[in-house]
């Protein structure tokens, strides 16, 4: 897991650079950074080497320790060892200056990461200068393998008194007990990171007996959607085991984030300052992101429905970027809107009626969509003369597209997967439900076909120089006849897959698997055309973009990649989640990029440029199941706290909760409409939402921006239009045909 | 908080750690086992925890070994071998030591690969559609009901089912008599059930060959008896072909040498087969059997052979249906059947044979009836009384007249039974349905039947010294003895109904439905109270809820006694009657006594006449058949004359 530690501390040490706005503040000198905050890096460099190399360049002492503080500062022990050595410095040439620890100017400074020659000079500069503040760190021998995580945990070196950090504890819980209800709910956020730190460094300076105790008696205060990390938390008592625990790595690499109002805000730094309790304000200096705003105090309900990621809520900055949610518009396409009959009838022309038709259809996507991206801000594939043909079935079908409401619920057919003992783990329809396929534990992939037109394969290359390539069925010629089936297995995984995924034209089909590749198979052939290599480790979740081409996956790396089908790498990496991508959704516009994380929080990425440009918390649990709307406007998340959550993209807000599911949430889909939004869950069930109502209500609300939180309405029971059940089969895949009939699929196991 | 601190995660303890050591033969302090165990439970969770991932996107709610060696593969820890198999270890423990071991059998590799019986590979991964909800209505059909019946049949299945099909439907008697015992025996057809089914619903295309019906009746009971097969609803598929043997008008039965009644009567047979051991697959059934028999009993457009049909499937739904359904239907029927049986005409000949197999079916099933209600009666009433000997009294009172129903004492003493009954309820409504009272039930028989059906009962005084079976005394009537010794005289003169007191609660006559269906609940119903056999005597309505309290219940029944109206009383069989009349007197000590003497002159009833006409007929020969099908001891009572 080394590697995966690794790119991830550099890559968070780089979003950590964003300061909050105190007023103490030593210095905003990182602004050149903003521009990257979110941007993931390309190019995985050390921070050690950046550092060492700039280090390189000074020629006098002073100057050297001046960079051997700044590394200090940033936990680059190792670099400070390295270039101790090589200077030839004593040891304790740092630390004669170190005085006071009063770690309060220390702000954050000096953590910026970046490596920027110019930007490094500057920063030396100012680090000498405020070079008051060092703390008196024991430098600890940095193990060979993991040198960034002991940097890491130096941090937690620094000290008070272990017996005192429960009367610190205390007092703040004592003060928070006591202030005004009004800005209790908001304080309370504090106790969760205090209490992991304050316990990580008890565990962390080998107080073990006192860091038990601590964990016993603070414990049950904790919020109950904290539980599963509680426990991560309560097994952890060495020193020892805090390296390569993969989630302490993640309380310490992100800032916890908290929202608080300024009054609130006030209230506790005047509380910690009276006390001179530094132990904590230290730590709420170091470890925690306060995102103060102006306004009212949030209510308890309110922080409940957008806290239990694995690092706080989202910053406010991080859902500001403009997302353009719009749909593309639709190439213009010559219609022959007029069913064959008709055209038959009219054989000899009549092409005057057509053409008021087509402006009909046409003129609903004349208008640009002012939410919409430009369309070529990214390169899309150009359309053949079949996807053609295919937007011409599906205009088509969908004038008999059944309307669904309410009262007009769809009528649902369950696929059930028999005899599926090896473990059905992925499923997915093709868009017009011709084709069915399923990725199974036993690393085999599986298409059926759901119509009764056989799957063939293309004749081998001997033969296909046979055929008369002039004649007008020759695409019906080379398929070979004899390889008819109902159903074809592909081959070449060596694990479980995981993710499956047709390409909207329905040549090419992808899986991703275990195995850390994702494998492009060809449905003309039914061989492995590519395979791509990147994750490294397990992939969790592939998808085509609607527009073909280009596909996104995500696995336990943390790291969701875009790849294009011709090329073997990676375009595109989105790094920022702090645990595995679960699942991955492309936007209908190709534009963007929804990921779910085991951290418990769902990142928007903008493919053009990588960026995060939302992060939605909220969940109490790692999401597995995410949809679009069909009009691009809004998402919906499943996680295993059965819990669905609806997202307005473009105001980066939470609008929704759908209470009603007793497990974890595999699929989410809305009707082609975007009526209902169906939900299938381990429980058995396929739930009905009405997705127009919560959608409509919301309209009708005024956003608190301030806060960026919308009173939620407890209607979970309103909008439920349906359960379903099914014997004993969970519901992993939900499809809408073009008709809006309901298609669900499952392995049975009795 | 306080829940939290009880679940404590599973520690390793510094023992084991200790004990493993050993194992390999190395000896650790206590210190470094201490650090060990701690140790190996950090990394046990973290194990646990990475593997749950792999659990959850596999969509699984169970943790496999599998899981957990893809996360030590993948945090570079050398996987566990061996431990694959999906069924559960043994986990064993050795008392002295307090050791605990998972069972490691040895397994004799040899025998494995030699193994004559090489499983087959599972069958093919498949997918199957099913529409579950139609415009978000629920299918009637169940998911998850669909993989037994479509799931798909191996070549070996699909083989078998042929070959038994062939055999059953084919020429040869012997492989058909191998292919129905196999049938009945084989515990792995389940799947090919739906298959059977259908080819038994074959029935209504082979109505011409008497010989494949029997068949596949014969399937049907093989299938039925088969322990394996779960019928589930393929009951009512199974049911409705039988039915279909008995109702209809068979193609084959226009030629009158084809016997086709004894295909009625053995699928009538394999009803009730189904019944007693099916029955409680389907509700709703038993209810729906009697309706559709009651159908056909009352179109008069039906040949009669259906009506044949309809009276044997009575007959062996159990007596109950008998009275419920054709003892109302009968007043009508008889015209009909008379008129049948009246015309001598040579044209006719064939129909008035048909008749008279009708009428004798018909003796077959009332006799039963009577005998069945009239056992079952004093089995309700045996709760005994202290006055054992007032029952004598009223006995020998009532037995002596003999043949002749003597109004006035038998008026009282009939009273026990009938009292609470409303009159009549001849023809009526399914719904109104109301027990007919056992002697006015008799006395209606009587009227059709005449002298064919007393001759059953044979109550005459001449065999008054016919000795009482005291087996009996001692299991239902235990309080009785004083009563029963006290008058020796009385109880020979009633051998016939003690001897069969023991039997009644068994043969119930009543299939075995697992709720009784609605209509049938019907307080007041007697079938309700005649299922529990150890209740009280009354049968009205108001008691039937406490029927199960017998002896409280019978001091209760005395409140409805004034509102309810004594019919007809004299017909019934004396020897019955009395008994009864006598325990309930036992029962309500002095209660009664006025009451009884209001209702002393009863006019004697007019249904004697017809006797004459009854001799006209002969006895017609269905007598072996139900004794066949039903224990003898229904015939205990027949006393030749």
């Amino acid at each position: 897991m080394a590697a995966v530690q690794g790119s991830l501390v550099e890559s968070v040490d780089k979003k950590d650079i964003k300061t909050e706005p105190s007023e103490d503040g030593g210095g905003n000198n990182n602004n050149a950074n903003d521009g990257k905050i979110l941007s993931p890096s390309p190019a995985p460099t050390t921070p050690a080497e950046g550092n060492s190399t700039a280090a390189g360049t000074s020629v006098d002492q002073q100057t050297l320790l001046a960079v051997l503080q700044f590394l200090k500062k940033n936990k680059l022990s190792e670099s400070v060892d390295i270039l101790r050595r090589e200077a030839g410095l004593p040891e304790d040439s740092l630390d004669s200056k170190g005085g006071d620890s009063s770690g309060e100017a220390t702000g954050d400074a000096g953590r910026s990461a970046d490596a920027d020659g110019a930007d490094a000079s500057s920063l030396l500069s100012r680090v000498t200068v405020s070079s008051s503040a060092v703390a008196p760190a024991p430098t600890k021998a940095p193990s060979e393998d993991q040198p960034d995580v002991n940097v890491v945990l130096s941090a937690y070196s620094q000290q008070g008194d272990p017996a005192l950090y429960e009367v610190y504890y205390k007092g703040l819980k004592k003060f928070i007990e006591s202030v005004l209800d009004c800005h209790r709910a908001e304080l309370s956020q504090v106790f969760y990171p205090l209490f992991v730190h304050m316990y990580l460094e008890l565990v962390y300076n080998s107080h073990e007996n006192e860091a038990k105790a601590f964990f016993d008696k603070f414990s049950g205060d904790q919020e109950c959607y904290y539980e599963d990390d509680l426990r991560v938390l309560s097994s952890l008592t060495k020193k020892e085991h805090m390296r390569g625990n993969e989630t302490l790595l993640d309380f310490r690499t992100s800032k916890f984030v908290l929202r608080i109002s300024r009054d609130s805000y006030q209230l506790l730094k005047r509380h910690l300052q009276e006390r001179q309790n530094n132990q904590i304000w230290n730590i709420i200096q170091e470890h925690l992101y306060i995102d103060i705003f102006d306004g009212m105090p949030r209510s308890k309900n309110q922080i409940d429905a957008m806290s239990g990621s694995l690092a706080g809520e989202a910053k406010r900055e991080a859902n500001k970027a403009k997302v353009y949610y719009g749909l593309l518009k639709e190439p213009e396409i010559e219609l022959p809107l007029d069913d064959e009959d008709e055209e038959a009838e009219n054989e000899e022309g009549k092409p005057k009626k057509k053409k008021p038709k087509k402006d009909s259809m046409g003129s609903k996507s004349k208008k640009q969509d002012p939410n919409a991206p430009s369309q070529t801000r990214i390169p899309l594939p150009e359309l053949k003369d079949s996807d053609k043909l295919d937007k011409i079935m599906y205009m088509k079908e969908a004038t008999k597209r059944i309307r669904l409401g309410p009262d007009n619920l769809p009528s649902i057919c369950f696929y059930s997967f028999l005899n599926a003992y090896q473990g059905l783990t992925a499923v997915d329809f093709t868009d017009d439900s011709s084709l069915i396929a399923g990725g199974f534990a036993d690393s085999t992939v599986r298409v059926w076909s759901v119509t009764p037109k056989k799957l063939r394969k293309v004749k081998s290359a001997a033969d296909l120089n046979l055929i008369d390539k002039e004649s007008d069925d020759v695409l019906e010629r080379i398929m070979d006849e004899k390889t008819a089936s109902e159903s074809k297995i592909l081959y070449g995984h060596s694990g479980p897959v995981y993710g499956i995924s047709f390409s909207p034209d329905r040549n090419y089909l992808l899986s991703s698997s275990e195995d850390g590749t994702i494998r492009l198979w060809s449905l003309q052939t039914f061989t492995c055309l590519v395979g791509y290599k990147g994750h490294n480790y397990p992939v969790w979740d592939t998808q085509f973009s609607p527009h073909g081409y280009y596909f996104v996956s995500g696995g336990h790396d943390r790291v969701a990649r875009l790849w294009a089908t011709d090329h073997y790498q990676p375009l595109r990496m989105f790094s920022g989640h702090l645990a595995d991508v679960t699942c991955t959704r492309f936007h209908p516009n190709s534009n963007y990029v929804a990921t779910g994380s085991s951290d418990r929080t769902i990142r928007l990425w903008d493919v053009l440029s990588g960026n995060c440009v939302r992060i939605f918390t909220g969940h109490k649990g790692p999401i597995h199941a995410l949809a679009f709307s069909p009009n691009g406007k809004f998402l919906a998340s499943g996680a295993t706290d059965g819990r669905v959550l609806l997202w307005d993209i473009g105001h980066g807000l939470m609008v929704g909760e759908l209470k009603g599911h007793t497990d974890t949430i595999y699929s989410l889909k809305f009707s082609r409409d975007g009526e209902i939004l169906a939900s299938g869950s381990m429980d058995n069930t396929v739930r009905l939402w009405d997705a127009m109502k919560a959608f409509d209500d919301l309209e009708t609300d005024d956003f608190t921006a301030a806060t960026g939180y919308i009173h939620l309405q407890d209607n979970s029971q309103e909008l439920l239009l349906g359960t379903y059940t099914s014997k004993s089969t969970t519901v992993i895949h939900l499809h809408f045909t073009r008709r809006n009939l309901l298609l669900t699929a499952g392995s049975y196991n009795p | 908080m306080a829940d939290r601190e009880e679940r404590r995660f599973a520690e390793v303890s510094r023992d084991s750690v200790r004990l493993m050591a050993e194992s390999t033969g190395v000896d650790l302090s206590d210190e470094v086992a201490a650090l060990l165990a701690e140790d190996v439970c950090y990394r046990l969770r973290e194990a646990a925890q990475s593997s749950s991932q792999f659990m959850r996107h596999s969509k699984r709610r169970k943790l496999t070994v599998e899981d957990l060696n893809r996360a030590l593969r993948w945090s570079n820890v050398e996987a566990i071998c061996g431990y694959g198999a999906p069924d559960a270890l043994p986990f064993r423990s050795v008392k002295e030591g307090e050791l605990f071991f998972v069972d490691d059998r040895d397994i004799n590799l040899v025998e494995l690969a030699l193994a004559t019986n090489i499983p087959k590979g599972c069958a093919e991964t498949m997918v199957r559609v099913n529409v579950s909800y139609l415009d978000g209505k629920g299918n009637l059909e169940l998911q998850g009901t669909v993989p037994t019946a479509v799931k798909s049949l191996s070549d070996d299945l699909l083989k078998y089912y042929q070959q038994v099909t062939r055999a059953i439907l084919g020429e040869d008697p012997h492989l058909m008599k191998v292919a129905l015992l196999d049938l009945q025996s084989n515990s792995k057809i389940a799947a090919l059930l739906p298959y059977f089914v259908y080819v038994i619903s074959g029935v209504k295309s082979v109505s011409h060959d008497l010989e494949q019906l029997n068949r596949l009746l014969h399937m049907v009971k093989s299938l039925v008896q088969n322990p394996y097969l779960y019928l589930g609803s393929y009951v009512r598929s199974l049911v409705s072909s039988v039915m279909y043997c008995i109702l209809e008008p068979l193609a084959a039965s226009i030629n009158p040498l084809n016997d086709h009644w004894t295909l009625r009567d053995y699928a009538a047979l394999l009803l009730s087969h189904i019944f007693w051991t099916h029955g409680d697959l389907v509700s709703g059934l038993y209810h729906q059997i009697l309706l559709s028999l009651q159908k056909v009993l009352s179109d008069p457009v039906r040949p009669l052979c259906s009506h044949y049909g309809a009276v044997v499937g009575l007959h062996a739904l159990g007596w109950k249906a008998v009275e419920r359904v054709l003892f109302p239907h009968l007043p009508a029927y008889w015209a009909n059947l008379q008129a049948v049986l009246d015309d001598y005409s040579v044209s006719n000949a064939q129909v008035k044979a048909d008749g008279h197999k009708v009428y004798g079916a018909i003796l077959v099933a009332v006799e039963r009836l009577l005998k069945m209600k009239s056992l079952s009666q004093p089995a309700e009433g045996g709760t005994s009384g202290p006055m054992g000997s007032v029952v004598g009294d009223m006995g020998y009172k009532v037995s002596s007249p003999g043949l002749s129903p003597p109004p006035e004492p038998l008026s009282e003493a009939a009273l026990g039974i009938a009292s609470h009954l409303q009159a009549g309820g001849v023809g009526c409504p399914w719904e109104e349905w109301t027990p007919v009272p056992l002697p006015a039930m008799y006395c209606e028989l009587y009227s059709f039947f005449g002298d064919s059906l007393a001759v059953r009962f044979s109550t005459g005084p001449g065999f008054g010294s016919y000795p009482p079976c005291p087996r009996v005394q001692v299991s239902d009537d235990r309080k009785e003895p004083p009563g029963l010794a006290s008058n020796p005289d009385t109880t020979r003169k009633m051998p016939q109904l003690t001897a069969n007191l023991n039997i009644s609660p068994r043969q119930d006559g009543s299939p075995r439905t697992d709720a009784p269906p609605p209509s049938l609940v019907v307080p007041g119903s007697g079938r309700a109270l005649a299922r529990s056999s150890s209740s009280s005597t009354s049968v009205q309505r108001s008691r039937s809820s406490s029927s199960r309290l017998g002896q409280r219940s019978a001091g209760l029944s005395r409140e409805v006694f004034p509102k309810s109206r004594f019919t007809s009383p004299q017909t019934g069989p004396p020897v019955f009657s009395f008994l009864i009349g006598g325990r309930q007197m036992g029962q309500r000590c002095q209660g009664r006594r006025p009451f009884q003497t209001t209702f002393a002159p009863t006019p004697p009833l007019p249904a004697i006449p017809p006797r004459a006409y009854a001799h006209k007929l002969p006895v017609i020969g269905r007598v072996g058949k139900p004794v066949r099908c039903w224990a003898c001891s229904h015939y205990s009572l027949h006393l030749p004359l």
